[in-house]
Parts: structure tokens; sequence; C-alpha cells
């Protein structure tokens, strides 16, 4: 097992490499720089390339991608801002809380949603409680999440006046913990709905399909309450193709941030994304695309071994895996 | 001596998308204790119907319309569900026909068999695994210890069937419905697992009903035998009856197609045509279709359940045709 994590751990290096490269030839396609963010139009010449040259612009794109390499791999550093002169890792550490946070619980909840109303969904299939929950599945798939949070601001914030439409605490104040919540809440329902929405759908179909199989009706002949013979004997098995979905949906928030995090406010990587593509920030954009590949494949990793956990026949191929 | 089971004009119906069936109409048999029961007929004949029916496992879609059944003195049907649950895999057990798929993969053998005990025997996780391992070695596993703590994939056909027996008997139950056992498994293993079977439930005195289309097993296993088709008994006799004299010309066709070892020229003999799809609508016998001996008479009416010699029951209107004809 352990001797797969590592072989794992080290595939991970080339593929981390291979998407900075991918990453820097795409932003350097893209037209515009950061100086023409930071200095007047009406500056002469010689002064921008002035700028350039400070900020290392001027010299071939192999060049400045291997002193971008350099300084990652020699000194663990990943430059500071072209826009804002702060160190990169700084940036990143300082927006990471909020967007764990609201993903996190994001996350959590809409598991705690999808789960039971997809298990429900299952075994009363074809009721009408089934339709009303797919329905609402559909709902929470289809409704963009840029539609859905325009429409709770709308409603809450601009009509009926009861939550805030952005930010994460008011303007001024340090912030208390039912302040937090608060601003939560509207970005959460946003999340929760799209989270859900997916996941009713993976559960019910899954749990279905372990219905009809044939080790429940053992269960049954043992004598097992019908209660246990589902939750039991038919989850541990659901468990299996539900857990890989899991290690999806954090690469999917993670990128869904971008959206959500503009809309309300929130003060966390995707927000960064935005400004840092809008602004040029190479170097910061660099460190975010590092950071977005790592978190994709570290919730690969994490979904294989969370797999061997819930499913002894992968246990068994990991461990005679890792003999040869 | 008194029957452990006593069923009574069992009928059985599905909801499907195209209205009611009727898998099991109007069946009635006796089991006594310890008494071998083999339930014969092919696919579709309502054998497996009838054990579930017997198991109250019939799913959401069935449902027993009429009859009733009694067992060890008491009518299941005025049982509740909770009570049910307590009767199942103590009581009464049940095998099923795949041994691949009828264990649940993501729990070891052990789990599963303490499960199984602690269901119904109030004892603590380690009496009830010392229990668990002592069965396995009954049913012959070897190296029981370290089944107990492998995953059902590990296990072979053969082998999974036995740790399907182990948990079944565990709790030493007054009846075993056994659903074609050995149909899944290797002809080498099928004797095997039918002799252990046999074997260990004349230790407990358990009663067997067995499900099955192979009537060799059912020559060697049975005492008596019931011939089902489409959901009706056709024939009930004990076995050695059966095989000498056959009062159904659905029986007759049964054994003339067990394949004959003597002359190898002779060819495989099949009754023809299928079980009418339809067949809960039909007015006249239900084999008439396939019945070389069927008159107009069996076309119009349908022949009813009788016993025509003491111990024997056929549904045939032709049936003195077939005595003359031995």
């Amino acid at each position: 097992m352990i001797g797969y994590i590592v072989r794992r751990l080290l595939i991970a290096v080339p593929v981390l490499f291979g998407v900075t490269v991918i990453n820097f030839l795409i932003m350097r396609m893209a037209p515009g720089n950061p100086v023409d963010m930071l200095v007047s139009p009406k500056l002469p010449d010689a002064a921008r390339e002035a700028k350039m040259i400070e900020l290392g612009l001027h010299e071939p794109i192999y060049i400045q991608y291997w002193n971008w390499l350099k300084n990652l791999v020699v000194h663990q550093d990943l430059g500071y801002s072209m826009i804002t002169y702060e160190p990169v890792t700084t940036m990143i550490w300082d927006r990471m809380g909020p967007t764990v946070l609201l993903m996190g619980v994001a996350l959590i909840l809409g598991l705690c949603i999808a789960i039971p109303v997809g298990i429900y969904s299952a075994t009363k299939q074809y009721s009408k409680l089934d339709y009303v929950f797919v329905t609402g599945s559909f709902l929470g798939i289809s409704i963009p999440n840029f539609f859905l949070a325009l429409l709770l601001v709308y409603v809450f914030s601009i009509q009926l006046n009861w939550l805030p439409s952005g930010g994460m605490k008011e303007l001024g104040s340090s912030g208390s913990v039912t302040t937090l919540i608060i601003h939560m809440i509207l970005p959460l329902i946003v999340l929760v709905a799209s989270v859900a929405g997916r996941n009713i759908r993976y559960v019910r179909s899954s749990m279905l399909e372990i219905l009809g199989q044939d080790y429940l009706r053992t269960a049954r002949a043992k004598g097992v309450k019908e209660f246990f013979v589902v939750n039991k004997h038919g989850m541990r098995n659901a468990l299996i193709p539900i857990v890989t979905i899991i290690g999806l949906e954090i690469p999917i928030l993670f990128g869904g941030a971008v959206v959500v995090e503009q809309i309300f406010s929130w003060p966390g990587i995707g927000q960064l994304t935005l400004s840092s593509i809008m602004n040029r920030d190479y170097s910061t954009l660099m460190g975010l695309n590092l950071v977005a590949a790592f978190v994709v494949i570290a919730a690969n990793i994490v979904t294989d071994i969370a797999y061997a956990f819930v499913d002894p026949r992968i246990r068994k191929s990991y461990v005679g895996g890792s003999k040869r | 001596m008194k029957s452990l089971l006593n069923v009574k004009g069992l009928t059985t119906a599905f909801e499907t998308e195209n209205g009611k069936v009727i898998s099991v109409d109007d069946v009635s048999f006796t089991l006594k204790y310890g008494e071998t029961l083999a339930l014969v007929g092919e696919s579709g004949s309502g054998k497996s119907v009838t054990a579930l029916s017997l198991m109250r496992l019939l799913g959401k879609r069935g449902k027993i319309e009429r009859g009733d059944i009694q067992f060890d003195g008491a009518s299941l049907q005025t049982v509740s569900e909770a009570q049910m649950q307590k009767l199942r895999g103590d009581e009464l057990s049940m095998i099923f026909q795949e041994p691949m798929t009828a264990l649940n993969p993501v729990f070891t053998i052990g789990h599963q068999l303490v499960e199984a005990i602690r269901l119904h025997v109030n004892i603590d996780k380690k009496e009830a695994k010392t229990l668990a391992q002592n069965m396995l070695d009954k049913v012959g596993i070897p190296n029981a210890a370290r089944v107990m703590k492998q995953f059902p994939f590990s296990l072979s056909g053969g082998m999974r069937q036995r740790v399907m027996i182990a948990m079944a008997l565990v709790c030493e139950p007054k009846l075993l419905i056994a659903d074609e056992p050995t149909t899944a498994l290797d002809v080498t293993v099928q004797a095997q697992i039918m002799r252990l079977m046999n074997q260990l439930c004349e230790e407990m005195g358990t009663a067997i009903l067995l499900i099955t289309h192979d009537l060799g097993v059912v020559a060697e296993m049975a005492d008596r035998v019931i011939v089902m088709y489409a959901g009706q008994i056709v024939e009930e006799t004990d076995v050695f009856t059966l095989f000498r004299e056959p009062l159904h010309p659905y029986t007759q066709g049964l054994l003339a197609s067990i394949p004959s070892m003597d002359f190898d020229d002779k060819e495989l003999t099949a009754i023809n045509g299928a079980i009418p799809a339809n067949y809960q609508h039909l007015q006249g016998c239900r084999f008439a279709n396939r019945c070389p001996l069927a008159t107009e008479a069996c076309r119009t009416s349908q022949p009813p359940l009788v016993e025509v010699v003491p111990g024997h029951k056929t549904r045939c209107f032709e049936w003195q045709q077939l005595q003359r004809g031995e």
C-alpha cells in the first residue's frame, strides 16, 4: 500500500512539470502583458522597456520559464506578483483558507443531502417523493451557478434585504463566527445545489444497481432487518462508485470557485485567479496553476486510497502490485 | 407424525407491466420433520417463487394472493415482518443458485457468518467467531481460521457454496430451502455439495425443500417429489414411484429427456415447445399444447389434481392410459 502511494507521488512529479509548461505557453499566447496594466499608455517606449527588464519579461520565453522553474526548485519560491509585488506564496496562502472553508462545507453539506436522498430515492423508486427528488436534482444540475447566484442575491439581498450579497465580513469589523455564517449562506446554497444535484443521481443509480444484487437477498434470508440490508449491506457496496465521484467533486468545486467567489466577492483562490488573469499577473497565475494541478492530482490519489478502503478486491491488487 | 410445513392453496402473483401474472397457482403440499422434498420443473414453472413465498422474500412486486402456510405449528400468514426476520436464518434458511454473487463482496466470510449467528443467538462476538469457525470446519473448508478473514472473491464457487451452507445451517434450522444449489457448480463439485448438505441436515434433523431441474439429484436426495408445471403441481409422489411409474405425461417427458449412456445411437429426446406465456388464461390443461395424449377434453377443461393411487397425485385426465402403458 505505502509502495503504491509512493509510486503515485513519483508519477505526479512529471505530470506537474507538464502542467506548468503548458500553462506557461498558453498564458503567453494570450495578448497583453502585465506592463500594460501597470503603466500609462502614454509613457515613452524606453520607460516601458525598463519596466520589462525589471520584471524579466525581455528575455526569450524559455529562459523566463527556466528562471521560474529554477527559483521554484532551488529556493522553493514562487516569486513575487508582477502587479502587487507581494510574494505569491503568501497571496495564495492567505486566499486558501476562505476557499477551503467554503468548498469544504459545500462538499460536506452537499453529500449529507445527496447520500440519504439518493438512497431513499432508490429504495422507493417511482414513488412521488422519488420524482420530486429526481426533478430537484436535475434542477440543481441544470441551473448555471452564476444564474442561481444572481437570483439569490436579487431575492434575498436586494428585495428582502435578509442576507449580505457578498464578502466574508462587514467592512471595518473583525468578523465573528455568526457574521461569517451569514455571509456564507448564499454562496453555499449555490454550491450545495450543484453538488447535491449531481450526486443524488449518482447515489440513486449506484444504489439501484446494488438493490438488485443476490447478496442482499442472502442478507434478508439470514434475517437481517431491511434497514440494515439497505444501509449496511447495500450501502457499503454502493459506496465504491460514489467514492470516485466524490474524488472528482474536489477539482470541480475548485474550478467552480472562480465564478461563485467572484459574484459573492468571497476573498478566495477563485477571485484571485480571475483578477490575476485580468492583470496578466504571470507569476501569480503560475503559482495558482501549480496549486490547482496539485489539488487535482492529490484528489485523485486520495480517491484511489479511499477506493482500497471500501473495496477489498482493489486492496488486494494494491498489495500484490507493491510486491513487484 | 405432525408435519413441519403445511402449505395450502398457495397462490402468488407478480405485478408486471403487462398486468398481474400468477406465478404459483393453488399449490398445496406438506413436508414432514427431517424429510427431503424435491420440487422439480423447468424454468418458469414456479418452483423458486414457491420457495420465496415460504421465506416471504418476494420483493415489492410479488404478493401472496391466497393460501395458508403452517410452519412448525404456526401460521406464517399471521406473523409480522419483524417476527419473520427472526425466523429467517434461524428456523428456516435458504441457499441460492448462484454462489458467486450470493455473498456480500465487501465483508469477510467471518463477518457474514458471525452476523448470521448473532442475529439469532444471544452470544458475544468471540463465541460467535468460534462457532462460525467450527461451522466452516464442518462444511469441509480447509484452514477455516484463515478463510474467516478472507473476502468472498478469493474463494472458488464450490467453496462459496460451502460457506453459504455453513451460513444457512449454523443456527440449526428446522427447514432448509435449497434453490438449485449446485446448478452453477462444476459436475465434480455438485455431488460433494449435495452429500455435504444431506449429511449435515441429517445430523441436525433439518428438513430440506430441494428445488432442482436435475432428476439425477432428485433420485439421489429426495424422499418425495413434486413436479411443477406452469405454476401448478402436476404430479406428487414418492421418489421410487416417480421413476418407476410416472402418471403425468410431463413427468414422463422429463424422464425421457435424461440422456442415456446405454445406447450411443439414440438421439436426445426433448419435450417440444415451451411453457405458454399466458398460461393463467388458458381454459384447459396447461400442458395440452405440448402433450402427446391431449384430447379435446384436455383443451377445454382443466384436470384437477387427484390422488389416483394412495400417495400418488396427478393432474391428468389420461393417467390410466399412462398406467396401462407401463
